[in-house]
C-alpha cells in the first residue's frame, strides 16, 4: 500500500468509526450542560440504532437513496422519546443520575431485541440493509491537491455532519439566549431559578436533545458499519461517547474532537495490520485497543476537568 | 410627602397553619428613603420580604405598589413590578462572567443570540450612574465578596427595580466593604429609589437608615425616625426588654500557656495549602480572637486543632501535651471544647434525641454508660439538668436535636462542651445566624470559661464579636497570621485592612508573633 492510499484509508476508517461517536457525545454535552448526567446514552444509542434499521429495511424501496438519512431522524426521534424516561426519572422523580441511566442502558438492548423477534419472525437480529450510508466524495473538495484524496474521497459524510454539529452545537452553547440559560441551569439552578429561568424546562431540553443526538449515533452506527440491527450493534459506543465528552472537557468541539480520536483507535482494528511499525502487533491489541484507550484517557483526564458545577443534582422549587 | 409611596402594605396577615409568621402589618415604603426592618430572627422579617418579593402569597391584606393593589405569584412578576431582591447568598453563577451573570434570564438579544454589545452598554451606564466598580469580563469565581455584592446589585438595577431589598447584606463583607456598601445603598435612594434593609445589626442602621421600622414576633412594634432613637433603644424595642450591651469582664492575669501552635502547616484534601507556619498562643484566662474574613484558613486550622484534618507540619500543644497527631477523641478527652462552625454537620446529630446529643462527647465513660452499656436515665438526669442550666427550650428532651431552633441548637452545643469544664474552649463563630438574646447569652458563656480561668479561642467573622471578647486579637489572612496584638491596640478599620491582606501604615513593625 504507498503512503497515500494508507492515509486515505486510516482518515476514512477513522471517520466512519467516530461518526457515531461524535453524535452522540455532542448529545452528552447538551445534557450534562443542563446538570442532568446521562450514563443513558448507551440505551439510547440502541433504540436509535433499533428504529434506524426497522424504519429503513420497511421504507427502503420507496425513499431509496434518502433512506439511511431519514433513518437517522427517525433514529434520532426514538432516541428522544426513549430520554423521556431519563428526564422524568430525574427532574421529576430526583432518582439518581446513575441509576436511572443504568436502567436505560439495560432495558434499551432488551426492548429492542424483544421487538426485533416480534418483528423478524422470532430471529434476534434483523437482515442486512440494502441501503446503507455508504461513503461518499465530495464534489470540488476532493479536486484539491494531496488533500483531497485523503480527506474528501470515499469519505463518511456522516462524520462531516457530525463536525458541522458540534460547531453549531458549541455556537448555540456559547452564543444564544438558549446556551445561556441551559448552561446557568446546569450550573447554579437555584440562581437560574431567581431570575425566572424555568430549570425543569431547560433540563427537559437538555436531555431530550442528547436522547435526539444519541439515538441520531446509534442510527449511524447501524447504518453504516454493522448494516443491521442486533445485541451487539452497540456494545460501548455510548460509554466511549460519554468519555470523549470527558476528554473534550464538556465543550461539543472538544468532545468531537475526542470522537475523532476514538475513532481512530477503532479503526485500528481494521487498518492496524496495514500501518509499517505497528504491522506485527498481534490482532487482539487492535481489538482491545479502543477501550483500553478509553479507561486510561478517563483516568487520566477526569480529575483534571470541570464538570458544569450542579451536573448530577437535584433541584425543588420553592413553593 | 404628596407622591404616591413605592410601596404599601395593609394589614398583611401571613399564617402558616394557626402560627401567624406576621400578623396584620402595615408598613409605608417611600422613594428616596433607606428603610430598615430590624427585628429578631423569626421576628417575621423573611415572610414579609418574601411576600413582597413573589416568593410566598399573603393570607389576607394588601400590597400596593405605586397606589395600585397588586397580587404577586413569582419573583418573575415582583421583578416586572420593579422590586429586586439583593440575595444574602448570592445568586450568582461562578462559573459565568460577570456580564452574563448580570443579564442572566434578561438577556437582549437579536433573534435568539445574545447581543453582548447592547447589554455591555446599558450595565455601563448604571455603573457609571451609581459609581460602582465592577469588572465585568471577570469570571465570578475570581472577584472578591464586595464585588460580587455588587454584581448582585447591578443585577437589580438592570432590570430597573424601584424598590431594592437588601437581606442582611452585610455577613460576610469587611468593615471597608460595609462602608462602601452602606454609601451605595445611601446613593440608590439619593437617586430615588426606595431602599429596603432587613437586618439585626445596629450600627449598620444608624448609619444608613432614615427610618426603621422594628419587628417583634410578627407584629409592627413600631415606626421611627432612626436619627431620634439610640442604639440601646433601638435593641430594647427589637428584643422586647433592655439588652446588656458590655457584658462586664474582670481583669485577669494570665496564666500558663494552655494552646501552643508552633509552625503549623495545613494542606486541604486537594493539597492547598490552607494554613501556612502559623504560631499562635492561648493562654489559661485569655480570650483570643481570630479575626480573618471567611475561607482565609480558619476552617482549616480549626480542623487541625480538633483532629478533624491531618497536620502537615509544626506542631499543636494542648495542656502540655503533644497533639499533634491525635485523634478527635484524644483531643476531647484531653480537655478541649469545640463549639464547630457548622452546628448541623459536625455539632450535632440533627436526628437524634436532645439526650443522645448531649452525650456524645461522654457516653463511653461513667455515669453515661458502663462496659458498654448505656444508662438512660444517667443521661436523662444529665439532659435535664444541663438544659436547666444552660436555658435549652425544647418541649422535651426527647425531641430531636434537628427540631430546636437554631439558638437553642447552639445552647445544647455549648452545654454538652462546656459542661465538660474544657481547659481549651474552641469556639468558631458560635453566634451566627442568632438573635440578640442569644447572642448575649452566649457570650456570657465564653466570658465565664474565661473567668474560670480556662482558654479561649474565638475564631469568628463577626468583627465586633471579637472587639467585644477578646483580650488579644490574632488576624489571619491566606492562611498566614498577621497580626497578633492586644485588643485594645487595634482600631477596627486597621483590623480591617490586615484581614484584607494590607500592610498597616505605621511606625512600629507588626508583630507577627
Amino acid at each position: 500500500m504507498n503512503i497515500e492510499t494508507l492515509l486515505l484509508t486510516v482518515v476514512s476508517t477513522s471517520l466512519v468509526y467516530s461518526a457515531p461517536l461524535i453524535f452522540t457525545s455532542i448529545g452528552g454535552v447538551f445534557s450534562e450542560h443542563s446538570g442532568i448526567v446521562n450514563v443513558g446514552l448507551e440505551g439510547m444509542m440502541v433504540m436509535g440504532a433499533f428504529a434506524s434499521v426497522v424504519f429503513n429495511l420497511a421504507f427502503g424501496d420507496a425513499f431509496g437513496a434518502a433512506t439511511p438519512w431519514l433513518g437517522l431522524l427517525v433514529g434520532g426521534l426514538v432516541g428522544m422519546v426513549f430520554s423521556l424516561i431519563h428526564a422524568v426519572a430525574t427532574i421529576n422523580l430526583r432518582t439518581d443520575h446513575i441509576i436511572s441511566g443504568t436502567v436505560l442502558n439495560l432495558m434499551a438492548p432488551a426492548l429492542a431485541v424483544y421487538l426485533t423477534r416480534l418483528l423478524f419472525q422470532g430471529r434476534g437480529q434483523t437482515d442486512i440493509l440494502q441501503h446503507p450510508l455508504s461513503t461518499v466524495t465530495i464534489p470540488v473538495l476532493s479536486k484539491i491537491p494531496v488533500i483531497g484524496p485523503i480527506f474528501f474521497t470515499k469519505t463518511s459524510a456522516a462524520a462531516y455532519l457530525g463536525i458541522i454539529v458540534s460547531i453549531v452545537a458549541w455556537w448555540v452553547l456559547a452564543k444564544t439566549r438558549f446556551g445561556l440559560r441551559l448552561r446557568s441551569v446546569g450550573e447554579h439552578p437555584e440562581a437560574a431559578d431567581s431570575v425566572g429561568i424555568s430549570v425543569y424546562a431547560y433540563r427537559y431540553a437538555g436531555v431530550l436533545i442528547s436522547g435526539f443526538l444519541g439515538g441520531i449515533g446509534g442510527a449511524v452506527m447501524a447504518q453504516s458499519i454493522t448494516l443491521n440491527f442486533s445485541v451487539t450493534t452497540i456494545v460501548g459506543q455510548g460509554f466511549m461517547s460519554l468519555a470523549a465528552m470527558i476528554f473534550g472537557k464538556w465543550h461539543p468541539v472538544g468532545a468531537m474532537g475526542a470522537a475523532v480520536f476514538f475513532g481512530f483507535a477503532q479503526s485500528l482494528a481494521i487498518v492496524g495490520k496495514y500501518i509499517p511499525v505497528i504491522e506485527n502487533m498481534p490482532d487482539v491489541i487492535f481489538t482491545i485497543a479502543p477501550y483500553l484507550i478509553t479507561i486510561i484517557v478517563l483516568v487520566a483526564f477526569i480529575g483534571n476537568a470541570r464538570m458544569p458545577a450542579a451536573d448530577g443534582s437535584t433541584f425543588i422549587k420553592a413553593k | 410627602m404628596n407622591e404616591t409611596p413605592a410601596i404599601e402594605i395593609h394589614h398583611l396577615v401571613k399564617a402558616f397553619g394557626t402560627f401567624k409568621a406576621n400578623d396584620d402589618i402595615s408598613i409605608t415604603f417611600r422613594n428616596g428613603e433607606v428603610h430598615a426592618l430590624l427585628g429578631e430572627n423569626g421576628a417575621g422579617k423573611s415572610t414579609l420580604m418574601n411576600m413582597l418579593s413573589g416568593i410566598l402569597r399573603p393570607t389576607s391584606g394588601q400590597i400596593l405598589v405605586k397606589g395600585k393593589e397588586v397580587d404577586l405569584h413569582s419573583a418573575k412578576d415582583a421583578s416586572e413590578l420593579g422590586i429586586g431582591m439583593v440575595h444574602q447568598h448570592f445568586m450568582l453563577v461562578g462559573a459565568f462572567t460577570v456580564l452574563e451573570n448580570i443579564i442572566l434570564g434578561s438577556e437582549p438579544t437579536n433573534a435568539g443570540r445574545l447581543n453582548f454589545k447592547t447589554a455591555r452598554k446599558r450595565v455601563e451606564d448604571i455603573l457609571s450612574r451609581y459609581d460602582l466598580d465592577v469588572d465585568l469580563d471577570a469570571r465570578v469565581d475570581d472577584i472578591s465578596v464586595g464585588m460580587q455584592q455588587r454584581v448582585e446589585i447591578v443585577k437589580v438595577l438592570f432590570r430597573n427595580a424601584d424598590v431594592l431589598i437588601f437581606d442582611e447584606p452585610t455577613a460576610v463583607l469587611t468593615p471597608q466593604e460595609i462602608d462602601d456598601l452602606l454609601a451605595i445603598m445611601r446613593q440608590l435612594a439619593e437617586e430615588g429609589k426606595a431602599v429596603i434593609l432587613i437586618t439585626h445589626k445596629l450600627e449598620e442602621i444608624r448609619a444608613v437608615a432614615d427610618i426603621t421600622t422594628i419587628i417583634r414576633r410578627g407584629r409592627v412594634i413600631d415606626t421611627v425616625k432612626t436619627a431620634e432613637k439610640t442604639a440601646e433603644e433601638l435593641a430594647t424595642l427589637m428584643v422586647g426588654r433592655p439588652v446588656d450591651f458590655d457584658l462586664p469582664k474582670s481583669d485577669l492575669a494570665e496564666g500558663a500557656p494552655i494552646l501552643t501552635v508552633e509552625h503549623l502547616d495545613v494542606t486541604d484534601k486537594n493539597k492547598v495549602k490552607r494554613v501556612a507556619d502559623l504560631n499562635l498562643t492561648v493562654h489559661a484566662g485569655e480570650i483570643v480572637g481570630l479575626a480573618g474574613i471567611d475561607g482565609n484558613g480558619q476552617s482549616e486550622l480549626v480542623k487541625a486543632l480538633t483532629g478533624l484534618l491531618p497536620v502537615h507540619a509544626g506542631t499543636i500543644t494542648i495542656a502540655g501535651k503533644n497533639t499533634t497527631h491525635a485523634t478527635p477523641r484524644q483531643i476531647v478527652r484531653d480537655g478541649v471544647g469545640h463549639i464547630p462552625e457548622d452546628r448541623q454537620k459536625f455539632g450535632l446529630v440533627m436526628p437524634m434525641t436532645v439526650i443522645e446529643n448531649m452525650g456524645l462527647m461522654t457516653y463511653t465513660e461513667e455515669p453515661l454508660s458502663k462496659h458498654g452499656i448505656l444508662n438512660e436515665g444517667a443521661a436523662v438526669k444529665m439532659t435535664e439538668e444541663l438544659t436547666k442550666k444552660f436555658d435549652v427550650r425544647t418541649s422535651s428532651i426527647h425531641n430531636t436535636a434537628g427540631s430546636l431552633s437554631g439558638g437553642n441548637q447552639q445552647k445544647l452545643i455549648i452545654a454538652r462542651e462546656m459542661s465538660r469544664d474544657p481547659q481549651l474552649m474552641i469556639a468558631m463563630n458560635p453566634t451566627r445566624g442568632l438573635d440578640v438574646g442569644a447572642i448575649e447569652f452566649i457570650h456570657q458563656q465564653i466570658l465565664n470559661a474565661r473567668e474560670a480561668g480556662h482558654a479561649v479561642l474565638l475564631i469568628s467573622y463577626e468583627l465586633d464579636e471579637i472587639k467585644q471578647l477578646a483580650d488579644t486579637i490574632a488576624v489571619i489572612h491566606a492562611g498566614h497570621l498577621v497580626a497578633t496584638r492586644e485588643a485594645g491596640d487595634l482600631t477596627t478599620s486597621q483590623i480591617g485592612l490586615l484581614m484584607a491582606g494590607e500592610q498597616l501604615n505605621e511606625e512600629a513593625a507588626v508583630d507577627a508573633d
